[in-house]
């Protein structure tokens, strides 16, 4: 579904991603973990498309197609769906208006017409339940004056409503408390299914206990040092990022040399 | 919310789509301005002499005055002698019925959304449609005429109900208020007339169009709107211009009057010509508006969302006199390209506990300057008095500017006035969002403008609500990225 090869980018003519490799195939949940700065935000926006990140070497061919070639708006169309770590207030905007055009504008590039009110209605609700996402909420501005907690809600029911083939979650869970994480998870647990995939950006291992990962990628100064299974995340919960650190350090140090 | 969007996409790229001329025969008065000017119209128009008299008291008011300076623009120089001040379809006598009226004419307005049949017409909207300084027709005159409602052009009311003209004329803005209100004073060709009577809530919307067609014409329009005690009547008004070089002067003059408990509200979407790119061309609107809460618990609300002409310059104002009375201000002014909008309201508090609301959202982009101007004042009398300002400014890109000239004058300590401002950009970050859920720039700008500028689209009347929306989207197509 993705595919990810020598991915190098840089903001600001500075280097933030250093050959990034990664192959993510339908079905799966790919967590990635890091520290702080260590360029797991990065990658999210370079794949969705946020114009001040430049791409200067490396490939993503996504379903097939060369992503890095797409509009944003158009690897929206095409399934790359991403949960915003801070997802932004648009004042006077309703959630639903919005997620309307959205849906109509990701179903035009499919060919298919839109869905009438009762239709879109009906789906909404649908949604709703599934992600137990509040009924009040969707008729409000988007995000406006929600909790952080709701608003990453908000991208769930998002997420759910326009059913993309590629979510990219980006620290879904930073500001949530033990209910709000737990409601959120189990959303994504029933949106899983054999035909899409997630990539699932965290600093905890607290979410993959409730998201249970089939790999896990330790990502460190824009490279990922280190591939696992669940029982890495485990490893990281218990003794931190620093030995990683070093060990990134003296592989670079002999790089050098 | 597709379907709307399929119809902003079809709208896009004409840059200004009502811009076409109708060729018609007319009768025109060369350009000119001296006192032989208005005995013409005044004559042409067959008006009583107390008429001709006001007008040629306004024709001395403007002698003496000079323009202003203190607006936020540079105004440039008028030339009032190169104006023609009547223009008028020729042949025009008095229809008796849509069949007489010319079908180039009827042709133009269908052309522009305003089918004047009334079997076309828009349900629940009765239409005065003028045409340069001339009503036209007047839909669904007879309807409501059932309930006692005036509605019909200015020279007609001067004509069959000369007693409440001459009652109210000049009583909200006088011959003499300002050099364009005195222009207007002297040279008014038409304009819509409306009374309502007692407790009468007027069951549709009236509406008159303004187009301008004739070349070096002004258009000099009077709009008089009398509610009377315990009515109601919702008031639309709707404009647009043909695409010229030079500058065209639009000097409207409207008084609103309300009585006890009567209710006015009066919406305005405005789209006259705004020139082109660089700035050439385009209507110069300098519009004076003033209601006059004459009654207790009375209330007039002004809507306004101006998308056009080179210069827009008023302040829709309410003079807040009866005890417990109320004004309200809603305006979303969109300015783009080189066009200049110097807009606000004045809200004069003399009643007791009366009330005012402004909620301003200026909208610019390209080099547009955009100032809100307001003045907010608490007569001595008026215990109580509350107002609430919320000032809002959006810029897209760098070049553009809004400025904000609040006045708060008060003599009364018992009063409260608030005042809210805020000045924002439309964020990369917002666009980016809308983006990653797959909807393109120029829809997601769309959606972010009518949202910020909800507020006052609410208060517009239904059918005019989704026409405003798209306006300000085609308006601002192009303007981001």
């Amino acid at each position: 579904m993705l595919i990810i090869k020598n991915l190098h980018a840089e903001v600001e003519e500075k280097p933030i991603l250093k050959g990034i490799d990664l192959t993510v195939k339908a079905g799966e949940v790919h967590a990635i973990m890091g520290p702080n700065g260590s360029g797991k935000s990065s990658l999210a926006s370079v794949l969705a498309g946020r114009e001040n990140y430049m791409v200067s070497q490396g490939e993503v061919t996504f379903q097939g197609k060369n992503l890095l070639e797409m509009d944003p708006e158009i690897r929206a169309r095409e399934g790359l769906f991403l949960a915003f770590q801070y997802p932004i207030e648009i004042p006077g905007v309703s959630n639903v208006n919005f997620l309307k055009t959205a849906l109509s504008e990701i179903r035009a590039y499919k060919n298919l017409p839109p869905l009438d009110a009762k239709e879109f209605l009906k789906l909404s609700r649908e949604k709703q339940k599934l992600v137990e996402f509040d009924a009040q909420l969707v008729n409000r501005s988007l995000n406006e004056g929600f909790s952080g907690g709701e608003k990453k809600r908000n991208e769930i029911f998002q997420l759910a409503m326009l059913e993309p083939v590629l979510s990219i979650l980006d620290e879904t869970d930073s500001g949530l408390d033990i209910d709000a994480l737990r409601i959120v998870s189990k959303g994504v647990n029933k949106l899983r299914s054999d035909k899409n995939a997630f990539i699932i950006i965290t600093h905890y291992q607290r979410l993959l206990e409730y998201i249970v990962p089939d790999f896990v990628h330790v990502l460190y100064n824009g490279r990922i040092v280190r591939s696992g299974t669940k029982e890495l995340a485990l490893e990281l919960e218990e003794k931190g990022y620093d030995w990683l650190k070093e060990e990134a350090r003296e592989q670079e140090a002999t790089i050098n040399a | 919310m597709g379907n709307d969007n399929e119809i902003i996409d079809n709208l896009a790229n004409k840059e200004y789509e009502f811009g076409f001329v109708t060729d018609i025969e007319m009768d025109i008065l060369p350009a000119g301005l001296n006192e032989d000017t208005i005995r013409y119209i005044s004559e042409k128009k067959k008006e009583p002499e107390w008429l001709l008299e006001w007008r040629l008291k306004g024709f001395q008011a403007f002698g003496k005055m000079k323009l202003p300076e203190w607006q936020n623009f540079t105004l440039p120089s008028i030339d009032f002698q190169k104006i023609s001040y009547y223009a008028a379809p020729r042949n025009k006598k008095k229809y008796n019925s849509l069949d007489e009226v010319d079908p180039e004419l009827l042709a133009t307005f269908e052309k522009l959304g305003i089918p004047l049949s009334e079997q076309k017409a828009l349900a629940g909207v009765a239409v005065d449609a003028v045409f340069d300084s001339i009503s036209v027709a007047t839909t669904y005159k007879e309807k409501l005429k059932e309930l006692g409602i005036i509605f019909c052009s200015f020279g007609e009311a001067v004509q069959e109900h000369p007693e409440l003209v001459r009652k109210y004329v000049g009583s909200v803005v006088p011959h003499s208020d300002n050099i364009f209100a005195a222009l207007n004073a002297a040279v008014f060709s038409d304009g819509s007339f409306v009374y309502i009577p007692k407790v009468v809530r007027c069951p549709m919307e009236l509406s008159t169009y303004f187009r301008i067609n004739t070349e070096n014409t002004g258009q000099f329009e009077r709009t008089l709107i009398i509610a009377d005690e315990g009515s109601y009547v919702s008031y639309l008004e709707g404009c647009t211009a043909p695409m010229r070089d030079e500058n065209q002067l639009h000097a409207a003059v409207v008084e609103l009057i309300a009585l006890e408990n009567a209710e006015i509200k009066y919406s305005t979407v405005q789209n006259w010509y705004p020139g082109d790119k660089n700035g050439k061309g385009g209507i110069y609107n300098f519009v004076t508006k003033r209601g006059i809460c004459k009654g207790a618990h009375a209330k007039i609300s002004w809507t306004q969302v101006e998308t056009g002409s080179a210069i827009t310059w008023k302040y829709p104002s309410v003079i807040l006199q009866g005890d417990h009375s109320t004004g309200e201000f809603y305006s979303v002014a969109v300015t783009r390209n080189k066009q200049i909008a110097d807009t606000g309201t004045k809200m004069h508090h003399i009643g007791r506990a009366t009330r005012s609301r402004i909620i301003s959202k200026g909208i610019s982009a390209g080099e547009g300057q955009n100032s809100y101007r307001g003045l907010v004042q608490v007569g001595s009398k008026a215990d109580g008095a509350r107002n609430f300002t919320q000032c809002d400014s959006l810029l897209i890109g760098d070049r553009c500017g809004a400025h904000t000239f609040p006045y708060i004058e008060s003599k009364n300590n018992t009063a409260i006035v608030e005042h809210e401002a805020t000045t924002s950009k439309i964020g990369e970050d917002q666009i980016f969002y809308l983006n990653q859920r797959g909807i393109d720039t120029e829809k997601a700008v769309a959606l972010i403008i009518n949202g910020y500028a909800r507020e006052v689209l609410n208060q517009l009347p239904m059918e005019f609500a989704v026409e405003a929306q798209k306006l300000l989207s085609i308006t601002l197509e192009g303007s981001v990225g």
